[in-house]
């Protein structure tokens, strides 16, 4: 599979996360979201721009529990919570954000 | 992200045995693996040009190697017993997902190549030749088994279906046709040393944090250890146990009750995964590989005692095989269960009186229990039978003042699978996952009617997930599957440090050790 943005063409895996993380930019992130109707806000790039960062640094994406700590620090106590993120990405923060993001899906019993 | 589009099943006031909707679920088949995850673990990168030839012997190879399989293809008798037990049949009506139909796939070309009368006169004896289109039917309809055994239970010759399962994943791995969900967290476990792919520091990371959010919440510092040599207890628990919600309240029930029991304990970060993937797919050598991390770890950290927290194939794979699979453990305390489940850590200390329970504080739920297929069919927990139902709720009982079972076709020996076991817990099977859960819904909802039943407790990883997957779809909230220990967690009064000796005890022992 691949998604094509601006007339180029990016890999990806059978459920649209990027085959190469390194080629990931902002645009690709907005096309991922408008296939799914969504369209990224304020909020969704806090979440984004901070599993990106955790990513660098440890090579995998965040636990939920870290991501909504780092969110409720960002963006206000009322927001960090599992369900504040859930209304962001309704199909759980840990697999649509990480898509969004270009990283790769968690994997496991999760 | 598109919604698979299928309709969730109608909850009924009372199970009704569906209807025949022949091929209805054909089309459910998972993601295969790449080449690159298959030749990880050994396996044929893709189909192979002479995958009939190799499948058959795989067969042969198998029965010899396994003579329950055998008499399982030899023995059943059409009696009908299990038509009507499985989930996966109840949600989605399709006829291939009875047991007998589903264990049939296999034993139709059992009985081509390795019975004289198959030989001889196939179509008097439902023998049939290993096509293409066969394969395909077993790719599909053997990824819709959770491997549960809940059909063992009824058929009277005790034929388990979980291992017929098994080992047609297994022929199908060493043709080349393997599944790219636990094939890929295989891999990752063998090379990471858990199924997330979660290296050292990010787990190092994460548990600093809960350390943070535990002592701010109680005000006691309690602690979770990571590579600590001398350590008594070695905790294996299911890495989803760091990642997700709810598993992680559950988490931090176990690092209370060691905390407040003062045994000191410690994480692995080699072998930092109680989930065996490999049993999913019937391979003995994959299994054998992740088992024996864990021994390594207990052996480099100097343990004393082995400890699996709340994962329900891990506790199958503990129970009945870690001392063939990587024994003997005679460098353990050998006063302790080899190894040992956590609720049976809890339990015992529970009736020693050694842990200081508030219920009250559980006051806001009315809890009920789901027991995980795993642990409920196919293990056992403390020294007398049935300790695999009893013990989890006795614990519940105790740290929880409003408990109720959901109706006895569905618990202890007749539970139902959640609906994403067995190495089905991947979106790409969610219609079969939202499906399979049927039975479960509406036991539950049941209790939820009658009893004002608020939360679902789990002692699985696999259960946790996939109930807070599911759950919306049937009209219930995410949170309200929640782990056991998590009820533990709650209802556990820690005194803080300078009020008692507790703590800083727990952090001398391991330096003096």
């Amino acid at each position: 599979m691949s998604l094509e943005v601006s007339g180029k063409s990016y890999e990806t895996d059978e459920e649209g996360y990027l085959a190469e993380l390194s080629q990931w930019k902002p645009e690709l992130a907005e096309a991922m979201a408008s296939a799914d109707g969504a369209e990224l806000g304020e909020f969704h790039w806090e979440v984004i721009n901070f599993l990106r960062e955790y990513y660098e640094e440890y090579q995998i994406a965040p636990a939920v529990r870290v991501l909504t700590k780092a969110i409720g620090k960002k963006l206000g106590k009322d927001k960090g919570n599992s369900k504040y993120l859930y209304e962001l990405f309704p199909y759980g923060p840990a697999k649509q954000a990480c898509k969004y993001a270009g990283l790769p899906k968690p994997t496991g019993c999760v | 992200m598109a919604v698979a589009e299928f309709d969730t099943p109608e909850l009924k006031e009372y199970p009704v045995i569906p209807h025949l909707q022949k091929d209805v679920m054909a089309h459910s088949r998972p993601f295969e693996a790449k080449a690159e995850l298959q030749e990880k673990l050994g396996f044929p990168g893709g189909l192979i040009d002479n995958w009939q030839q190799v499948a058959i012997e795989k067969m042969g190879e198998l029965n010899k190697k396994y003579r329950s399989l055998q008499v399982y293809l030899d023995s059943c008798v059409k009696c009908g017993a299990c038509t009507d037990k499985c989930h996966y049949y109840l949600g989605t009506s399709d006829p291939k997902n009875m047991p007998v139909a589903r264990q049939d796939l296999y034993r139709k070309i059992y009985r081509r190549y390795f019975t004289i009368s198959g030989k001889l006169f196939p179509k008097l004896v439902g023998a049939e030749d290993l096509t293409e289109e066969v394969l395909e039917d077993w790719y599909s309809y053997f990824h819709q088994c959770s491997q549960c055994r809940r059909c063992s239970v009824y058929c009277p010759y005790g034929i388990d279906t979980a291992e017929i399962s098994m080992a047609a994943r297994e022929v199908m791995d060493t043709v080349g046709k393997g599944q790219k969900y636990c094939n890929e967290i295989i891999g990752k476990a063998q090379t990471i040393g858990n199924n997330l792919g979660l290296p050292e520091p990010a787990l190092v990371n994460t548990l600093e944090g809960l350390e943070e959010d535990v002592e701010e919440e109680t005000g006691v510092k309690v602690r979770f250890p990571v590579d600590e040599k001398g350590a008594e207890v070695l905790l294996i628990t299911p890495s989803a146990d760091f990642f997700a919600e709810p598993h992680i309240d559950g988490l931090i029930g176990y690092a209370k009750v060691f905390h407040q029991a003062k045994i000191s304990w410690t994480l692995s970060s080699f072998a930092s995964e109680a989930a065996n993937f490999g049993m999913f797919i019937g391979s003995y050598e994959n299994m054998q590989k992740l088992a024996l991390r864990i021994r390594q770890a207990a052996i480099d950290l100097g343990v004393k005692r082995i400890v699996f927290g709340e994962c329900g194939h891990a506790w199958r794979v503990a129970y009945s095989f870690l001392n063939t699979l990587a024994g003997p453990f005679d460098f353990l305390d050998q006063n302790y269960p080899i190894p040992q489940h956590i609720c049976e850590v809890t339990h015992g200390l529970i009736e020693e009186g050694k842990l200081t329970l508030d219920p009250s504080r559980n006051d806001d739920m009315v809890v009920t229990y789901h027991d995980s297929c795993n642990v409920a069919r196919a293990s056992r927990m403390g020294d007398k039978p049935g300790g695999q139902f009893e013990i989890p709720r006795e614990i519940i009982k105790a740290v929880c003042n409003h408990y109720v079972d959901m109706p006895s076709h569905s618990i202890k020996e007749g539970t139902y699978c959640c609906g994403g076991g067995g190495g089905l817990l991947t979106d790409d099977l969610i219609e079969l996952r939202v499906k399979g859960a049927l039975p479960r819904m509406e036991a539950l909802k049941s209790v939820v009617d009658e009893y004002g039943v608020t939360h679902m407790a789990a002692i699985c990883a696999i259960c946790k997930s996939q109930f807070s997957k599911v759950f919306p779809y049937y009209n219930f909230s995410m949170d309200q599957i929640i782990s056991l220990h998590q009820l533990v967690s709650n209802a556990i009064v820690l005194q803080p440090e300078g009020n008692s000796s507790e703590g800083s005890d727990d952090e001398s022992q391991v330096e003096a050790a």
